[in-house]
């Protein structure tokens, strides 16, 4: 195999680029889930994120109102799935496929007339010299802030879940929601918080998509990395720092499969196209075939809905 | 009696009453089913077949009434979709993408008093015809400007899938990009997906990565051009013009036009005249247009181009002419020999130069 043509730096530097609307969404589905509610409509907030984002962008003519507008569109989008599921008491399954679809349809509507414009750009951080560093520079610092803001937001979103009160009072609700409300809990209000928080964070990674990454509106565009993240949640047994390995991971091999076609290598793409997949079923089998159920780390009230009078 | 039967039974029933009188009652529309593989509004392929639709039916008035199905997938699904057009009434359904070629041959088993017509495929029936386009004409011009126009002598091609069609622009893009300049390398990244706007600009970044600045794109959406301007590199329109992106990146384009034939095949089954087909047409026939090019070409190279693109219409310049050998040193075609249709139709190797693996 040839990989003398491939810049190592460059390579990392777009395989963070290439797994932050991933990250963002996965991230957001994480805390959903940890607060014990099973959202699977990311790829349907995703993709009206990606198109508010838009929106907001091409008026107001600034990037980061953009991803402001992005985290509202898909914050909204799921108030729809917080109404239903905790206050309506509907499956949540069902709610969330249907949120998708809803999602996907809602998105083209509100994109007819963006089609084929351009938004305003985002550009890199600047880092003066410190850019042109070999490996170290296009790696730490050639990338623009939502790079940046994703990784933080991984740390932030670890110390908040182990650390804080109200992260506790989240994994609480999440575990079992009958003695978190027995306890006093508000287990409604922190259920549709985390719904919000994770609408918001698929709708940020939408965003990033169609302000940065591609950028343009098209309609379809997210193309099912809504359901990545949503596996990547689970291949991360529900831990902030091993979603940004899974995200990393499959941002990682698809560009690296990208790269090494464009370099000419003699490996058949097919083998890297279908390795993280491999990866996970191989991660769910050796975590599952552990003790227990909370060796996967599943929170113990996960789809369960929450009915106070029971 | 199954139901299938009866729906089938009903539905034939249907047409052959509904197909009688229409000469006495002008009033009763033909149905004509669109298929589409993407978004109509995907500012690609699939728009350029739904807006090549619209102009068909604009053109012969309220006797049409147009049924269209947008981002069906290929498989299964696509089997559905006509099943279920050809029971609403449709008479003549059009299917949009090389990967329903086998569902239209089965669908059409089934319902053979309806007609169908596949796009880019090579299946025909007595009641499905095929029709296609010689895109690789088009990509011969767009690979002429490519050779001419990069500076680090070396031009990448995003395609989809390793089939005949995408093989035909990879190594005619090739080929052509070396008349214009013998130094020339091509870099080939296959993306296995028609449509997917975030993997196509991965795509055209890494190509990018990899030392081209001109990149050819066989994929539906814009986003490769949107990475182009970014890096202020240089590319093509695809399918439709993109002339948005014009003067640069898009230097010009490779238009599919399908109107006319659309018309001129919902015409003959509203006539009666439909006859099982399978036609290749190209620049001649006007299947293939080359969208004006661009400013950024300087004018010695854009008057060549335009040589090459009406010379291929007037049968004096060809694609891919003799000697050329096939990418593992055998001969293909001999001094001055042209190839047949056949060859060029199941075309499943790359030519002398190119690096790339053929995808097994």
């Amino acid at each position: 195999m040839d990989l003398s043509h491939m810049n190592a730096g460059v390579l990392v530097a777009s395989l963070m680029v290439a797994s932050v609307p991933i990250l963002l969404a996965a991230l957001g589905e994480l805390v959903v889930e940890k607060s014990g509610v099973l959202n699977l409509g990311v790829e349907g907030m995703m993709i009206v994120g990606a198109v508010t984002g838009f929106i907001a962008a091409f008026h107001s003519g600034s990037a980061v109102l953009g991803f402001v507008g992005g985290a509202a569109g898909g914050a909204a989008l799921s108030m729809i799935f917080a109404l239903l599921t905790q206050f309506l008491m509907a499956n949540q399954v069902a709610t969330g496929l249907a949120l998708t679809l809803f999602g996907q349809g809602l998105a083209s509507l509100l994109g007819q007339s963006y089609v084929g414009q351009k938004p305003p750009l985002t550009g890199k951080l600047p880092f003066g010299p410190l850019a042109d560093l070999p490996f170290v520079g296009p790696v730490l610092f050639g990338h623009d802030w939502v790079v940046y803001f994703s990784v933080l937001a991984v740390g932030a979103i670890s110390w908040f879940l182990t650390r804080s009160r109200g992260g506790l009072v989240l994994r609480a609700v999440g575990e079992n929601h009958d003695a978190a409300h027995s306890l006093g809990y508000k287990v409604r209000l922190v259920r549709v918080a985390a719904i919000g928080f994770g609408g918001a964070m698929a709708g940020l990674g939408g965003a990033y998509l169609s302000l940065v990454r591609v950028p343009q509106w098209t309609e379809g565009m997210t193309a099912g990395a809504g359901w990545i993240a949503l596996a990547i949640v689970v291949f991360a047994s529900w831990r902030p720092w091993r979603v940004l390995m899974g995200a990393w991971l499959f941002g990682g091999i698809s560009v690296l499969q990208l790269n090494m076609q464009a370099a000419g290598s003699a490996i058949p793409v097919q083998y890297l196209s279908m390795s993280p997949y491999l990866i996970t079923i191989l991660v769910l089998v050796i975590m599952s075939s552990g003790r227990s159920r909370a060796s996967l780390g599943a929170p113990a009230s996960l789809g369960q809905n929450f009915h106070a009078a029971r | 009696m199954e139901r299938r039967t009866i729906l089938k039974g009903g539905a034939a029933l249907g047409l052959a009453a509904g197909l009688a009188p229409r000469t006495l009652l002008a009033a009763d529309p033909v149905k004509v089913g669109f298929m589409l593989v993407g978004p109509k509004n995907d500012t690609g392929w699939s728009q350029h077949h739904y807006d090549a639709a619209m102009k068909a039916k604009e053109k012969l008035g309220d006797g049409v009434e147009l049924m269209v199905q947008e981002s069906v997938a290929e498989g299964a699904d696509a089997e559905r979709v006509m099943s279920q057009m050809a029971l609403g009434g449709a008479k003549l359904i059009f299917a949009t993408s090389f990967g329903y070629m086998d569902s239209v041959q089965n669908v059409a088993a089934k319902f053979p008093k309806v007609m169908f017509e596949h796009a880019t495929g090579y299946k025909t029936a007595p009641n499905a015809s095929a029709y296609n386009a010689r895109f690789y004409e088009g990509r011969a011009v767009c690979g002429y400007i490519a050779g001419k126009m990069t500076k680090t002598n070396k031009i990448g091609y995003i395609g989809s899938f390793p089939i005949p069609e995408v093989v035909q622009g990879i190594n005619s893009s090739f080929v052509n990009a070396r008349k214009a300049n013998p130094k020339v390398e091509i870099a080939v990244v296959m993306i296995s997906t028609w449509f997917d706007p975030a993997k196509e600009a991965d795509a055209t970044k890494a190509l990018l990565d990899q030392g081209c600045d001109v990149v050819l794109a066989h994929t539906d959406s814009t986003a490769p051009l949107a990475a182009l301007k970014a890096a202020g590199k240089f590319g093509f329109g695809q399918s439709s013009d993109m002339a948005e992106f014009a003067p640069a990146p898009r230097l010009s384009s490779i238009i599919d036009n399908w109107a006319p034939y659309y018309e001129e095949r919902i015409k003959a089954v509203i006539d009666g005249t439909w006859k099982s087909q399978n036609v290749w047409y190209g620049i001649k026939e006007g299947m293939v247009g080359i969208g004006e090019i661009s400013d950024a070409v300087p004018a010695d190279v854009k008057a060549e181009a335009e040589k090459i693109r009406d010379g291929i219409a007037g049968g004096t310049v060809h694609a891919f002419q003799g000697p050329l050998n096939k990418q593992d040193g055998s001969v293909w075609l001999k001094d001055g020999e042209l190839p047949d249709d056949g060859t060029l139709a199941g075309m499943n190797f790359f030519v002398e130069g190119i690096t790339t693996k053929m995808p097994s």
